[in-house]
């Protein structure tokens, strides 16, 4: 059982902790040893937050090492590129094409990078990244609370395997009245991996 | 059956498995959620005391009845409970007692990173670290059976890395045991009467205590030596351990579950089988200064930082540095360190959220000029550009004594206390009465949101509900204050900026000790949101008098400001601030 380590990054209110829950269960589904740290206690107020999710036969430390990410999934775009430290040259990396400006740049004291500055950085390092347009994808679906299922939905086609073991968790822990838009949400992410 | 836990939930399970019947807290991170996860479980009491000391007193209390109790905070919290602490470790107690403390190495929500291990050499009691879930269930097992043998209450250390990750944890298919029938209290003056007569009896049973249970961890299981190969031997406990097993996979451990006091036996026997032994643990030298008084060679400190979080990654580069031998760093490091380094992303601090009541307070007080003594919650992010605001924090309740001392001293500036409803029930009351009491002219400003915003919404006494949703009376803020004796309350909203100014005006101009209950429920809380305004970009002059409020909503645009309308509160604050009138709402 080869072990897979993950990485999801974001902002606080985007789903970021639901999302890495439901890796965290799917590891468990699948048979793995898994365990999960998380920094979010200044979340709710617009801060980082970010999740490690660690797949293995035998896992010892919550924390994945700087260089040994096999998969980082940003939720935003500028977030992602915060964790490049983390890539090695077969990382897989996914990211939101989405842009939450930090105070400093709204207040023009910081300038936010460009889109395409972020990308030569993560090819830099890693060679594949995909860009996903999630909270569109989100937004078509009548939610953009659902990006990160779609996000997940993409990484499940990455990480590769069934995609019953995923859409089981998914249903189990998100709210009952959510389900159906949630398993919509995870389908349309792994189609958007795929095209 | 494995169930993914938090280490937090992980305690609380392992108390609810092992007949704990009461548990105090005042929230805390990392600690919070192990009183909110225990509170769920069938037949227990569980509640939110107004801060660390309480609590401690509660869970003593109900271990002198016999019962098993359980008692949470976060690392500084037990500097607030410490002096119950060490009564308690004085008395014993009748049924188990364990006492969690769940430090915060690097300071992820926190004003300082004391060690906690500190605390058991400190207060002569034991103390033990789990690494995972399923030892931190275990270990609260263990701790109250400790505690009943060796009539002394236990501590037990988390860290955040532990609290907040979650790991497999064995569910149970035993019931925990049914509650005792309620015994008869205990008389017992000479034992649970601290007078110095009783206490000078007490003292020689704690220090022969001490040594009972050195001996006691010799062959306790939790404590064990994992051979490997002999060229390192690894001395490590709690997150550190899993870190360390984590780069070095062949090492021979020594894992200490009971990290006081030290088994010296099995350090000596475990010292002679490895050539080199190297302790791997987090902020202070704790084993290893004990492992040096023990004559033996040890390293640590040497290659550690006894500052911050350790992680594979740190260990693994303090190690290769020390030129001990460890497999080397991931290949394509120095390829992303060059990467990162091309281009700048700015950081994206915690703030102030949108519709946030605190937010009106901050940009009155900034009007104001005044100098804010401030304390802890939320609102200390009234300190963060560009509202930039409050000028102390320290610790829970500092602000109105700081202040008080500050008007004594005597400055030309004009200044506030500010504190949090939830900060204030915790350590502001006395203060409060202070500045009446010693007749100082201080203003301090409640900013009541109704709830303990900043751990993620816990209840306290002035909520009128209990950790387990039970009604309460709800403390009142300003019934409070008049009742110590204030003449001069006001209340005001924050959201109404030009009445809380005027107010404060005339706080400020008086020579009396006074309060301002600045009053707005939690947005994130309430959930309450109203239609967010818009910008006119035609009538928009740029001058960014809105964006000095700091408010996440708001983007500079090429030439004017807009709402991002998914993000706004709609509390209208930006209407009040734009000079020409050019934000409104439909």
């Amino acid at each position: 059982m080869k072990k897979i380590d993950f990485i999801l990054a974001g902002v606080g209110g985007q789903g970021t902790i639901l999302a890495s829950n439901i890796l965290t269960e799917v590891g468990l589904e699948l048979g793995y040893d898994v365990k999960k740290a998380e920094v979010l206690g200044m979340a709710q107020r617009g801060g980082t937050v970010e999740s490690h999710v660690r797949w293995g036969e035998k896992v010892y430390s919550p924390l994945v090492e700087e260089g040994e990410v096999d998969f980082l999934v940003g939720f935003e775009m500028l977030e992602a590129g915060r964790w490049s430290l983390y890539l090695k040259k077969d990382s897989t990396v996914i990211v939101n094409r989405y842009r939450i400006p930090p105070p400093a740049v709204n207040l023009g004291k910081a300038v936010y990078p460009k889109e395409e500055e972020i990308e030569s950085m993560l090819k830099t390092i890693a060679e594949q990244v995909f860009w996903v347009d999630a909270m569109k994808i989100a937004q078509d679906l009548g939610n953009p609370a659902v990006a990160g299922v779609i996000l997940l939905g993409v990484l499940s086609s990455r990480v590769g395997g069934s995609s019953d073991a995923w859409l089981k968790v998914v249903e189990r822990l998100v709210p009952a009245k959510f389900q159906e838009l949630n398993r919509k949400a995870f389908l349309a992410g792994q189609e958007a991996a795929s095209t | 059956m494995k169930k993914m836990m938090t280490g937090n939930e992980a305690i609380a399970y392992g108390a609810y498995l092992n007949g704990v019947r009461v548990g105090a807290a005042y929230p805390g991170t990392p600690s919070t959620e192990i009183m909110e996860s225990f509170a769920t479980y069938p037949g227990v009491f569980s509640e939110w005391a107004p801060n660390e000391k309480v609590a401690l007193d509660v869970g003593i209390g109900a271990a002198y009845a016999g019962t098993r109790a359980l008692v949470a905070m976060k690392h500084v919290g037990v500097n607030v409970a410490a002096d119950s602490l060490f009564y308690a470790v004085y008395t014993g107690l009748k049924g188990g007692l364990v006492i969690v403390t769940a430090d915060d190495p690097n300071m992820h929500s926190s004003q300082n990173e004391q060690d906690n291990r500190n605390y058991a050499k400190f207060a002569k009691i034991p103390m033990l670290e789990p690494s995972d879930g399923e030892e931190a269930k275990q270990f609260v097992g263990l701790a109250l059976k400790m505690s009943e043998k060796f009539d002394t209450p236990v501590m037990l250390r988390s860290v955040t890395r532990l609290s907040h990750s979650s790991t497999p944890v064995e569910i149970s298919t035993d019931e925990p045991p049914p509650p005792a029938e309620p015994p008869l209290y205990e008389r017992n003056i000479r034992k649970y009467v601290m007078v110095p007569a009783n206490a000078r009896l007490r003292h020689p049973i704690i220090e022969a205590r001490l040594k009972e249970l050195a001996e006691y961890a010799e062959s306790l299981p939790i404590n064990r030596i994992e051979p490997g190969d002999d060229t390192l031997g690894i001395v490590a406990a709690g997150a550190a351990y899993q870190y360390a097993r984590e780069v070095f996979p062949k090492a021979t451990f020594l894992k200490l579950g009971m990290v006081y006091p030290l088994p010296e036996k099995m350090i000596r026997e475990f010292a002679a089988k490895v050539k080199t032994v190297l302790v791997v643990e987090e902020l202070d030298p704790f084993f290893e200064e004990q492992i040096r008084l023990m004559g033996i060679e040890v390293r640590g400190k040497d290659i550690f930082p006894t500052i911050g979080e350790l992680s594979p990654s740190l260990i693994r580069e303090c190690v290769a540095k020390a030129g001990l031998p460890v497999d080397s760093p991931a290949q394509s490091e120095v390829a992303a360190t060059d990467a990162s380094a091309s281009i700048e992303l700015p950081i994206r601090p915690p703030m102030l959220c949108p519709g946030c009541g605190h937010r009106g307070l901050f940009h009155v007080l900034r009007e104001a000029n005044v100098v804010v003594l401030g304390d802890i919650g939320c609102y200390t992010l009234g300190a963060a550009p560009p509202l930039s605001a409050l000028h102390t924090c320290g610790c829970m309740g500092a602000s109105i004594g700081v202040a008080h001392g500050v008007s004594r001293a005597g400055i030309k500036d004009r200044f506030v206390a500010v504190i949090g409803d939830s900060t204030f029930f915790h350590a502001g009351i006395h203060p409060l009465i202070n500045t009446l009491y010693n007749n100082s002219a201080v203003t301090t400003i409640i900013t009541d949101n109704r709830v303990t915003a900043m751990t993620g919404h816990q209840q306290h006494p002035g909520t009128g509900i209990t950790l387990q949703e039970q009604e309460t009376e709800a403390i009142d803020l300003e019934q409070l204050a008049r009742g110590i004796g204030f003449k001069k309350v006001d209340v005001c909203d924050p959201y109404d900026m030009e009445k809380l100014s005027e107010i404060l005006e005339d706080h400020l101009a008086s020579e009396q000790p006074s309060v301002i209950v600045a009053a707005r429920p939690c947005v994130l809380y309430t959930r309450e949101k109203s239609t967010p305004p818009r910008v006119d970009p035609e009538e928009c002059t740029d001058c960014g008098a809105c964006l000095e409020l700091g408010c996440s909503p708001l983007m500079q645009e090429e030439d004017h400001v807009s709402i991002d309308p998914l993000l706004c509160n709609g509390c209208g604050l930006c209407m009040q601030v734009c000079p020409v009138g050019a934000i409104t709402r439909d």
